[in-house]
């Protein structure tokens, strides 16, 4: 390949990222990353949420140190923000009280460009990515593909030569999103811009298969990379196209296996498995939906078919996919999804009878589930603090995904009524609410 | 550069209608600054009587120098705010001294302050009347500023992540950062916190400017002193002036500074999205038109771009993540316990020497009794209040006209109106211990009305309409939907009116008319008349059980309550 003759802009060597929780015990987030960022590509990084990709970009970024490995930007290792690198926000991270342009010439102020030389800067990349006319608006005036319009320009002004992005397009609308993001090609492609590299973190497949020259499919808990797609389409690429099709079915089988029959977290105890965060309704939903799917030929449906199907993400389906699995009513069976006896009785039964089917199979699945309920029935008054379960998980998860577990295990239990729980106190019991 | 140079040529060239008018109020401005300023560092020395007129004409002399000890105490808390929450905020362990000192002074009664310093002022500027301005000034001071440093730290360590990120990614440096980041997001709140403030902060300039120490009265002229020398010559009709003068002021002050700020801070907020109802103020958009105003912004501007150019460029750095120091955090707590111990070791030792444990339990048994009145009173308040608040917090139309005059019948000082109740009670022959009281809740009532308005009328309407569906009406109604819904907004603004209820019992429980003087039984009254009569260490024994009285109704009483307002009654 002629691009592994020039030096790569990133280079990642078995990077790590650990932190401290509260309890003192250490939570990795990162483990033993390996990542070039070649001269002249679009990399895209795919992950679910909550798998450190964006984590991974901050390290990249500069913003945060590394706790093992190296990170090194053209050669250099990287001591603090990269002044090689900008980044475009999610949230779009736009200052309410400066007007566009005065946004547009942060980047610059900070590196102490003079004030003609900044303004006739700022206007270009104004004018390049399609804002002209808005230079005194207010972030506030714009709308949503306006202001990411305004993050672009923040970030190409000061010539960068690695455009870093945190899922920039996923707090748009389909539609501005697809514009923008074809705006954005128009400027690489035709080498209208100085920057050498993009990285993009997204969660979108559809996105990643757009634009990237390779893909990696990121693995959770740790967040590690865990397959690399390259993506030899020509540009303007075709969502319909077969090849196309296809290569964003590989990318959601890559991200379903793997985290489907082995656990979610191999290595931890079985209480601290991470819970999706997901609620009984969508649940039934998806059941009821493979049901109607299912009279075809072939048993179950590939993940990729039933998101567009659905018109879900990534993001909505695959928790919703990995609860049912563990909780034993769906299963995996060549790549494809299907229902398990145990999900079709699910379907077929009324409110009582489904909840009690989810009642057994979340105690006999779901091991927090059973160990709330052993300590519950062990104890002679029946009850027990959150923050005995609470302090448990969080010997092994960080503090925001222990309380997440705690609240999936509280709605879940509720539901199938293996326990009750009292918000005030904030505690479980066995009392029955009437 | 040359554009500023130029700017004074250019003014008078192209001078237009707003500068007419700006130009000579500038002026205006200028002169009336130096007079006071003039006035203000008189010769003086204690005891002496200063010659404090109760003719009307005098009130605008008055007037000017209470007004201008208000700015001077806004500015002062505006730099303590800014240093003392930058500190806290960003060195780990100056925040953990900081922050727990702060809660502790701004439960010390702000009269209290007044009664410990001023001595030592007046002992810095002999033989002028510096030493009790500043003595003033700084009363007024303390019961501003708590509330502003709490408000800018909680902003600086709320900063939303994403900008933080932006501002380092981009290497702002930290006057950058400052004025880019962490000073327009902080502005919001600081100026609604700042308004709060003045507006209890009337209340204390008229206090505080006559006040009896060491058997001496000593007092700055101002419309505080007017109103004490109105008393002593039973002038009534001189106190009608001062009342009149003072809503004068407060109208003027709204107008002139806190309308066209807040409308100014607009473009602050963060919350990204239209409301439909933007401040606006006749005075800023006057302003914005006018030649001076646009050459001051220009001269920023300018000023701004040089200290780009000199300033050094911001050095890269990790996120604030230090690595562990256990040598150095465990000296740090070692310390904080050792001068803990030392300092409660040496307060006890102290106590024990100037006071008999009678003494010190009869002083306890006085803090009860004030604590009961603020109690009762608080309660009472929140009786009438709440409904009343409820009532017209639903009806749209009336409810922001009528926050607008609650608004400022909080910034009314109330202790101008003292006089009016001591006559009722001398000419009835009233109980002291009882009728006194109200006085005390004058001021502070106000809050929970202005709160409790706030509350209803932000009750989601749909919730409204799904009662009225469900056809809830009468108590039914109340208890569920309108009482629940506006529960946070009772809790704040209870706990501002019982702050502000002990913070008056200094000067509520001992008011006089001529030459007759009325004393309640309680610790206000204790503290007033042991600062009379220059008994220092009763004074601080006085206020010392005050705030710890203050300290054990706010952890045991309010903070419960506001945590419950807050987790379990939110409506969002």
């Amino acid at each position: 390949m002629p691009t592994d003759t020039l030096p790569a802009l990133y280079r990642l060597r078995g990077v790590s990222r650990r932190f401290a929780n509260p309890e003192g015990a250490e939570i990795r987030v990162l483990e033993d990353v390996d990542l070039d960022l070649r001269d002249g590509e679009i990399l895209v990084i795919v992950g679910r949420s909550g798998s450190g990709k964006s984590t991974l970009l901050r390290v990249l970024a500069g913003l945060l140190p590394a706790s093992g490995g190296e990170v090194c930007f053209c050669g250099e290792p990287v001591r603090g923000p990269v002044a090689g690198a900008a980044m475009v926000f999610q949230s779009f991270a736009l200052f309410p009280w400066l007007n566009v342009l005065q946004n547009v010439e942060l980047g610059l102020e900070a590196r102490r460009v003079p004030r003609k030389e900044r303004r006739a800067r700022a206007l270009a990349a104004i004018d390049a990515i399609g804002l002209d006319g808005f230079e005194s608006a207010f972030p506030r005036e714009l709308s949503g593909g306006m202001r990411q319009r305004v993050g672009f320009a923040r970030a190409l002004v000061v010539e960068p030569q690695v455009l870093l992005m945190d899922e920039a397009f996923s707090a748009l609308d389909v539609l501005t999103a697809e514009t923008l993001r074809g705006d954005l090609l128009d400027l690489w492609l035709e080498h209208r811009t100085a920057t050498r590299g993009i990285l993009l973190v997204s969660h979108n497949i559809e996105e990643a298969v757009l634009l990237a020259d390779r893909v990696l499919v990121f693995g959770s808990h740790p967040g590690r990379v865990r397959q690399e797609i390259a993506i030899p389409l020509p540009h303007p690429r075709d969502r319909n196209a077969e090849d196309f099709r296809a290569l964003v079915e590989e990318i959601y089988a890559s991200m379903t296996a793997g985290d489907g029959h082995t656990p979610l977290v191999a290595d931890l105890p079985d209480i601290h498995r991470v819970l999706p965060a997901v609620s009984v309704n969508r649940m039934a939903g998806l059941l009821e939906t493979l049901d109607s799917l299912g009279n075809g030929s072939q048993p179950g449906i590939r993940p990729a078919e039933l998101a567009r199907s659905m018109a879900f993400s990534v993001d909505d389906l695959l928790p919703l996919l990995d609860s049912l699995q563990l909780l034993g009513f769906v299963e995996l069976v060549d790549d494809r999804v299907q229902l398990s006896a145990a999900g079709r009785r699910f379907v077929q039964g009324d409110t009582q009878e489904r909840k009690t089917l989810f009642a057994r199979h979340l105690l006999q699945h779901v091991p927090l589930a059973a160990h709330i309920r052993s300590v519950l029935d062990a104890r002679s008054g029946h009850r027990a603090p959150a923050a005995r379960f609470l302090s448990e998980l969080e010997d092994r998860l960080p503090e925001d995904k222990a309380r997440s577990v705690l609240e999936t295990i509280i709605y879940w239990g509720r539901y199938a009524e293996i326990f009750a729980y009292d918000d005030r106190r904030a505690e479980f019991s066995l009392d029955d609410p009437h | 550069m040359s554009r500023v140079h130029n700017a004074g040529i250019w003014l008078a060239l192209r001078g237009n209608r707003q500068d007419l008018l700006l130009l000579p109020l500038v002026v205006l401005g200028f002169f009336t600054l130096s007079h006071a300023i003039r006035q203000m560092a008189v010769p003086f020395s204690i005891g002496q009587p200063l010659p404090i007129s109760t003719e009307p004409n005098a009130l605008f002399d008055d007037a000017l120098f209470t007004t201008l000890r208000m700015l001077a105490a806004v500015l002062a808390s505006l730099l303590f705010t800014v240093v003392y929450a930058t500190l806290a905020a960003k060195n780990r362990y100056a925040g953990k001294i900081l922050i727990p000192l702060l809660d502790i002074l701004q439960s010390v009664p702000i009269l209290g302050y007044l009664s410990i310093t001023v001595t030592g002022f007046i002992a810095l500027f002999p033989g002028s009347l510096v030493g009790v301005q500043l003595a003033v000034i700084f009363a007024v001071f303390t019961s501003q500023v708590w509330n502003m440093t709490f408000a800018f730290y909680q902003a600086l360590i709320t900063l939303p992540h994403d900008l933080d990120e932006a501002a380092r990614l981009y290497r702002l440096n930290a006057w950058q950062r400052f004025f880019r980041l962490e000073l327009p997001f902080a502005v919001p709140p600081l100026l609604w916190n700042t308004m709060m403030s003045m507006s209890g902060g009337w209340f204390f300039v008229v206090a505080a400017e006559a006040i009896t120490v060491a058997g001496h009265e000593v007092m700055v002229p101002g419309i505080g002193s007017y109103i004490a020398m109105a008393i002593q010559q039973k002038d009534l009709v001189a106190i009608f002036w001062a009342i009149l003068a003072m809503i004068v002021v407060i109208g003027l002050y709204d107008f002139l500074l806190f309308r066209p700020l807040v409308a100014w801070a607009d473009k602050f907020k963060w919350e990204i999205g239209t409301d439909l109802q933007r401040p606006r103020s006749i005075v800023l958009e006057g302003l914005r038109r006018s030649r001076i105003a646009q050459v001051f912004a220009r001269l920023l501007e300018a000023l701004w771009e040089i200290s780009l150019r000199w300033l050094p460029p911001g050095r890269p750095h990790w996120q604030d993540e230090r690595p562990p120091t256990p040598w150095r955090d465990g000296f740090f707590s070692v310390a904080m316990v050792l001068a803990l111990g030392l300092f409660s070791w040496h307060l006890v030792e102290t106590l024990l020497r100037h006071f008999s444990t009678q003494e010190i339990v009869h002083v306890f048994l006085l803090g009860l009794v004030t604590g009961l009145r603020v109690f009762i009173l608080v309660v009472l308040s929140l009786l009438v209040w709440v409904p009343v608040g409820i009532l017209v917090g639903l009806r749209p139309g009336l409810s922001g006209r009528v926050q607008a005059v609650i608004q400022f019948l909080a910034a009314f000082p109330a202790n101008l109106l003292f006089p009016l109740v001591v006559l009722a009670i001398l000419r009835w022959h009233l109980n002291v211990n009882v009728w006194v009281s109200p006085l005390m809740i004058l001021g502070s009532q106000w809050y929970v009305l202005f709160n409790v308005i706030g509350a209803a009328a932000a009750l989601p309407s749909d919730l409204k309409e799904a009662a009225r569906n469900l056809g809830l009406r009468g108590w039914l109604l109340w208890k569920r939907l309108l009482l629940p819904g506006t529960f946070p907004g009772t809790v704040t603004g209870g706990i501002t009116a019982s702050g502000g209820a002990w913070n008056a019992s200094i000067v509520a429980e001992v008011v006089s008319w001529g030459h007759h003087t009325l004393i309640a039984t309680g610790l206000g009254a204790y503290i007033t008349l042991a600062t009379a009569a220059g008994q220092l260490d009763a004074v601080a024994l006085g206020i010392g059980v005050m705030s710890f009285y203050v300290v054990l109704v706010n952890r045991l009483f309010w903070r419960r309550l506001y945590h419950l307002a807050a987790h379990r009654l939110r409506l969002d």
